[in-house]
C-alpha cells in the first residue's frame, strides 16, 4: 500500500514537470526583485561602502537608527502617519457619500457619466497631476493667482513656498485621484443590498435619510472595515509621487510634505545619506509587516474572502 | 414637488459639481496646451484663453530627436513590458491553480510572502545598479518592481480556480493532454477576461511610470515621455532656485504651451481607450484591488 502511494506520487510529480518549468521565470524574478533586497535590508546595520557591497561592508550596530531618530524621524513619521489618517477619513466619508448618491441616480446614462468621471483621475500619472497642479498654483501664471485672486483684488499667493496650505492641497489632490477607487467598491456593495428592504421601509413611511442610516450604512460596514484595515496596514507608506512631484520637491515645504518615502529617496541620493536612508527603509518594512499581519488577521474575522491569506 | 423629486435634483446637482471637480483639471491641461504662448505668460493658465495656437503640438512633431523618440520609448516599453509581464504571470498562476500540484502550498507562500515584507528601495537600488548594472539601459524601465507582482498572480490564480471547471481538465487528461496542452487550449482562451484586466493594469503601470526613470535613467536619449516631463519640470525648478545665475547650464526649457502639449499627448491614449476599457478597469478594481 505504501509502495503504491509512493509510486503514484512519483507519477504525479513526473506529470507535473511542465508545471514546475512554467514557474521558473516567475520564481527567478521574485527571487531577484523581492527576496535579494529583503536579505539586503541588513544594510541598515552596516556602514555601507560601494567597494565592499552590502554584504561585505562593516557592521555598525544601531548607529544608523540612532542617527535617524535623533534627526529627522519625528517629522517624517508624523507626516506619513497623519496624512494617511486624513486620507482614510476623507476616502471613507466621501467614498460612501458619493457612492450612495451615484447609486440613487435614477437616469442610467447620468449614473454612468458620474461614475466614469469619478474613476478617471485614478489613471492619470502623478507627473501629469503635478503639471495640472502647477497650472493652478504657479506663482506667475497659475490660474488661481491670475484668474481668481487678481480679479478679487487679492494679493497673489506664493503657493510653493507657503507650508500652511499644503496639508489641504495634498489631501484634495489625493481625494481627486483616488476617490473613484473606493467609491466603486461601495457602489458594488450597495448594488448587493436586498431591494425589498427599501420597499418595506418605504411602506412603513421611512424617509430617504432614515433609509440611508438604517439600511444602506449598516450594510456597508463590512466593506468599510475591510478598506480601512487595508489602509491601516499601509499607514507608514506614502505615495512617493504625491509627496515629491506634486509639491515640486520644494524645500520650503519639506516640513509638511516630507514623508518616509520622499525622505528615503532624498537621503539615498545625497552624499553620505545611505545609512539613515536604509534605516528609515527597514523601519518602514518592519512596521509595515507587523501592521499588515495584524490588520489582515482582523480582516479575516470580518470577511474571509478579502483577507490576503 | 414630492420629496423624492427634490432628492433627485439635489443629488444630481451635487454630482454635477463633483464631475466638474474631476474633469475640469484635465480640461485645463488641454486648454493650456492650445493657448498661445504670449497669452499664457501675460494672463496665466485659463479655461478661456484669448488666443489659441497649436504651436505646442507643431513643436512636438518637429522635435523628432527628443519628444517623438521619448514617445516611441514609452510605446515600446509599454508593449514589451505588458506582453512579458502577462506571460510570466500566467505561467506562474496556472500551476498554482492546480490543486493536486505537489508542493503547491510552498510555492504559494513563496509568492505571498513578497506581499507582506519588502526590502524597500535602498537595497533594491543598490542591487539593480551595482550587481545588474541596469543604469541607463532600457531594462531599467522594464525590470525593477513592475514586471510581475504577487497580487496579479493571486488574482489570476483565483480566477482560474473559480471560473474554469476542473472537469474540463479531467476530460482533457483522459484524452491524453498534458498540462502544456491544457494551458494552451483551455486556460488561455477561458482566462481571457482576467488576462485583459491584468494586461491593462500592467500596461497602465508601464505607461505612467516615471519613478524607475528617476532612479535609473539620466541619459537624455533614453527618456520616456513621463521621464521627459519629470525632467522638464525639474529643470524649471533648478532655474527658479538658481534665480537666473548660471541658468544656461540646465539646458533649454520648452515653452509652457509645449510642456502642456507634451503632458496632454502623454495622457491622450488613456483618454482615448478609457470609454472602451472602463468595464475592465472597474472589474479589475473590484476583483482584487480591495487588497491592492
Amino acid at each position: 500500500m505504501e509502495e503504491r502511494k509512493k509510486h503514484n506520487q512519483k507519477i504525479l510529480i513526473k506529470k507535473c514537470i511542465p508545471l514546475y518549468l512554467m514557474m521558473v521565470p516567475g520564481i527567478i524574478y521574485l527571487f531577484i526583485n523581492n527576496y535579494i533586497p529583503m536579505a539586503g535590508s541588513v544594510i541598515a546595520f552596516k556602514k555601507y561602502n560601494v567597494r565592499d557591497g552590502i554584504f561585505g561592508s562593516a557592521w555598525c550596530g544601531f548607529s544608523n537608527f540612532t542617527y535617524l531618530f535623533k534627526s529627522d524621524a519625528g517629522i517624517i513619521l508624523r507626516n506619513t502617519f497623519f496624512y494617511n489618517v486624513a486620507f482614510i477619513i476623507v476616502n471613507l466619508v466621501m467614498g460612501v457619500a458619493v457612492a450612495i448618491m451615484i447609486s440613487d441616480v435614477k437616469r442610467q446614462g447620468a449614473r454612468k457619466i458620474y461614475q466614469s468621471a469619478v474613476l478617471f483621475p485614478f489613471l492619470v500619472s502623478m507627473v501629469i497631476v503635478s503639471y495640472i497642479v502647477f497650472a493652478l498654483l504657479s506663482v506667475e501664471n497659475g490660474m488661481i493667482n491670475n484668474s481668481i485672486l487678481k480679479p478679487m483684488g487679492a494679493e497673489p499667493v506664493g503657493w510653493y513656498s507657503e507650508p500652511k496650505y499644503w496639508p489641504f492641497i495634498i489631501v484634495i489632490v489625493q481625494m481627486w485621484k483616488s476617490l473613484g477607487y473606493g467609491c466603486l467598491l461601495y457602489i458594488a456593495a450597495i448594488a448587493g443590498i436586498d431591494k425589498s428592504m427599501y420597499e418595506a421601509a418605504e411602506l412603513d413611511g421611512a424617509s430617504k435619510w432614515q433609509q440611508i442610516c438604517f439600511i444602506t450604512l449598516p450594510n456597508l460596514v463590512p466593506t468599510m472595515i475591510t478598506l480601512i484595515l487595508l489602509q491601516v496596514g499601509k499607514i507608514f507608506y506614502s505615495d512617493f509621487g504625491l509627496f515629491y512631484q506634486v509639491p515640486q520637491n520644494s524645500g520650503a515645504l519639506f516640513d509638511v510634505t516630507n514623508t518616509i518615502d520622499t525622505y528615503v529617496y532624498r537621503a539615498m541620493m545625497s552624499a553620505g545619506g545611505i545609512g539613515r536612508s536604509s534605516a528609515a527603509c527597514l523601519f518602514q518594512s518592519v512596521v509595515g509587516f507587523t501592521l499588515v499581519m495584524v490588520s489582515n488577521l482582523i480582516v479575516r474575522r470580518f470577511s474571509k474572502e478579502n483577507a490576503i491569506f | 414637488m414630492s420629496s423624492n423629486k427634490k432628492y433627485q435634483i439635489l443629488i444630481n446637482i451635487l454630482l454635477v459639481i463633483l464631475t466638474l471637480f474631476m474633469v475640469l483639471p484635465i480640461l485645463l491641461l488641454f486648454m493650456s496646451s492650445i493657448t498661445e504662448e504670449s497669452t499664457l505668460i501675460a494672463k496665466g493658465y485659463s479655461f478661456f484663453p484669448k488666443k489659441f495656437s497649436v504651436e505646442g503640438y507643431a513643436y512636438i512633431l518637429k522635435n523628432k530627436a527628443t519628444i517623438l523618440s521619448a514617445y516611441g520609448y514609452t510605446i515600446g516599453i509599454t508593449a514589451v513590458g505588458t506582453v512579458v509581464s502577462v506571460l510570466v504571470t500566467m505561467l506562474m498562476a496556472f500551476p498554482l491553480s492546480i490543486r493536486k500540484l505537489p508542493g503547491r502550498s510552498i510555492f504559494s507562500f513563496y509568492v505571498l510572502f513578497t506581499m507582506l515584507f519588502s526590502g524597500g528601495i535602498v537595497p533594491s537600488y543598490i542591487m539593480w545598479t551595482s550587481t545588474f548594472h541596469i543604469k541607463n539601459t532600457l531594462l531599467a524601465y522594464l525590470l525593477p518592481g513592475l514586471l510581475m507582482n504577487a497580487m496579479n498572480i493571486i488574482l489570476m490564480r483565483t480566477f482560474y480556480m473559480n471560473s474554469i471547471p476542473e472537469s474540463l481538465y479531467e476530460a482533457a487528461e483522459i484524452d491524453g493532454a498534458g498540462y502544456l496542452t491544457i494551458f494552451w487550449k483551455i486556460v488561455i482562451p477561458l482566462g481571457k477576461p482576467i488576462m485583459v484586466t491584468i494586461a491593462m493594469f500592467t500596461g497602465l503601470g508601464y505607461w505612467n511610470d516615471w519613478v524607475n526613470g528617476l532612479y535609473y535613467i539620466n541619459d537624455k536619449k533614453l527618456y520616456t515621455i513621463q521621464v521627459l516631463l519629470n525632467n522638464m519640470i525639474e529643470n524649471i525648478r533648478a532655474l527658479q532656485t538658481s534665480a537666473g545665475a548660471g541658468a544656461g547650464s540646465v539646458g533649454q526649457i520648452p515653452a509652457v504651451s509645449v510642456r502642456m502639449a507634451i503632458a496632454f499627448v502623454a495622457l491622450a491614449p488613456i483618454l482615448a481607450i478609457y470609454p472602451f476599457l472602463q468595464k475592465y478597469f472597474a472589474s479589475g478594481i473590484m476583483m482584487g484591488a480591495v487588497k491592492g
